[in-house]
């Protein structure tokens, strides 16, 4: 018996809503924040993760309110990314009851902001976000690190920027596919590998989750610690618990 | 009135809400005031970061004594660093603690070590892990042996005295999760994040009376 393979269930939030796009575009409805993170509470699911993508200034507050509520009401870490970018806004995160901040674009501008954060808060609460695609230049092919949503090549290579980012006392990283994400085809388990094989902190597998089956690769070939996913939980397509069952019987250790 | 003892590390609003879930009806302070905890029938003393970050903001807020009376003489729940302060010392930095109880904080050693599909150890140790009781305590009341609880931790409490190990658990090695002295009871996990098994810890605490 051992430390157990967490589930994820990922909430994009936009306009103090869930909601749900493919190659991080194409927005889908997925319910209230509040209430979309209760039912994967009771579900079971082992965190929660809230990522703010208003692309707007303007609402960025909704989502301290949102985190306000669902931390009254919720016991299991919370995590929040999206448009952080100072100390202050993590900060301000955990004052509103997030327990982990995730920061991805703001660390490749500025990466002594992860050391910031971390001596300050503690690495247990700095989760640094890497959405990565292949990328191919001549006859060399690697993953390229991108930047805001998945708009911006940036040149780093995912495998050298993941240990970087635990050099600096991220505490966990998480990982995205974005030639995965929303396509349903699985994680891209050679990004996951490769990352995993190289630095010690855990990693949260994302990007691509079609079915439970892609869940377990997660684990058992990527080596993850976790596993996220957002439109098969969202849509009904599985329960949490479901995803629980079928990770049990593939004998990975999980918490019910 | 439960003071919840705040020294400047990390973040606290986790540990109140889940208090005030627990037990809506009690007078629950995050506090830095010494008269607070005086006053306080049960203290929390919780902690987040590095220990010798923990000890010295600490000490810059003079703090320590109360600290050091309030777990001798009332229900007292140390809640990870909040565990490790009460030991002897720390690896972490080579620091002292506070040296109520005899123990050495030591880092998790993930050399040669894998786990069951062949991937490396990580640290931190995060996530849901299994609690083996190994005494019978009030805090342990209506939570099952072996309930999974939320951690997060590089260090762990290596104690010299088996008779105040409350709880172990296993990662890389066995290791004392949760210790209990008279009105002590300390633990390595995350009470305010373990779902219903934490809430129920912390209900039960709050019943508690030594």
């Amino acid at each position: 018996m051992s430390l157990a393979k967490r589930i994820i269930p990922c909430l994009d939030v936009t306009d103090g809503r869930v909601v749900k796009g493919i190659n991080f575009l194409d927005l889908k409805d997925a319910g209230d924040p509040v209430e979309v993170a209760k039912k994967y509470n009771e579900q079971g699911a082992d965190e929660l993760a809230f990522l703010d993508i208003t692309a707007s200034s303007d609402n960025r507050g909704l989502i301290l309110h949102i985190i306000e509520s669902v931390a009254k009401e919720v016991f299991i870490p919370l995590t929040v990314g999206g448009g952080v970018r100072a100390p202050e806004d993590v900060r301000n995160l955990l004052n509103a009851g997030a327990d982990k901040v995730s920061i991805n674009t703001s660390a490749i501008v500025n990466p002594d902001i992860v050391y910031q954060t971390s001596s300050r808060f503690g690495s247990q609460c700095i989760v640094v976000a890497i959405d990565a695609k292949l990328t191919v230049e001549g006859d060399k092919s690697f993953w390229q690190v991108f930047t805001h949503g998945g708009r911006n090549a940036t040149g780093l290579d995912a495998i050298e920027w993941a240990e970087k980012m635990a050099a600096l006392g991220a505490g966990e990283l998480l990982i995205t596919s974005m030639d995965r994400d929303g396509t349903k085809k699985g994680f891209d388990l050679e990004l996951i590998k490769a990352i995993s094989d190289k630095v010690d902190v855990p990693i949260i597998a994302s990007g691509g989750v079609g079915d439970l089956q892609h869940l377990v690769d997660g684990v058992k070939i990527g080596g993850a610690d976790a596993v996220l996913a957002a439109s098969i939980f969202h849509f009904g397509e599985y329960t949490i618990n479901e995803a629980k069952t079928f990770m049990k019987s593939n004998h990975i250790e999980i918490r019910q | 009135m439960i003071a919840i003892i705040d020294y400047g590390m990390g973040n606290l609003k986790s540990v109140f809400n889940a208090f005030k879930h627990a037990a809506p009806e009690a007078d629950i302070r995050v506090t830095s005031n010494p008269t607070d905890i005086k006053n306080a029938r049960h203290v929390v003393f919780p902690g987040q970061g590095a220990m010798p970050d923990c000890i010295r903001e600490l000490d810059q807020r003079n703090l320590r004594a109360s600290v050091i009376e309030a777990a001798e003489t009332k229900p007292f729940l140390g809640i990870c660093i909040g565990l490790q302060m009460l030991f002897d010392k720390s690896e972490e930095g080579n620091v002292e603690g506070l040296g109520l109880l005899n123990g050495t904080v030591k880092r998790f050693n993930n050399q040669n070590t894998k786990d069951e599909n062949g991937h490396k150890l990580k640290i931190p140790h995060m996530g849901w892990n299994e609690v083996s009781q190994t005494n019978h305590h009030p805090l342990w009341r209506n939570i099952n042996n072996h309930d999974r609880f939320y951690f997060v931790h590089s260090y762990y409490l290596e104690s010299k005295d088996e008779n105040i190990v409350s709880a172990e658990t296993l990662y890389a090695q066995k290791f004392c999760c949760a210790i209990a002295k008279d009105n002590i009871f300390a633990v390595q996990f995350h009470p305010e994040k373990s779902s219903s098994a934490g809430l129920q810890l912390i209900k039960n605490f709050v019943q508690w009376s030594v």
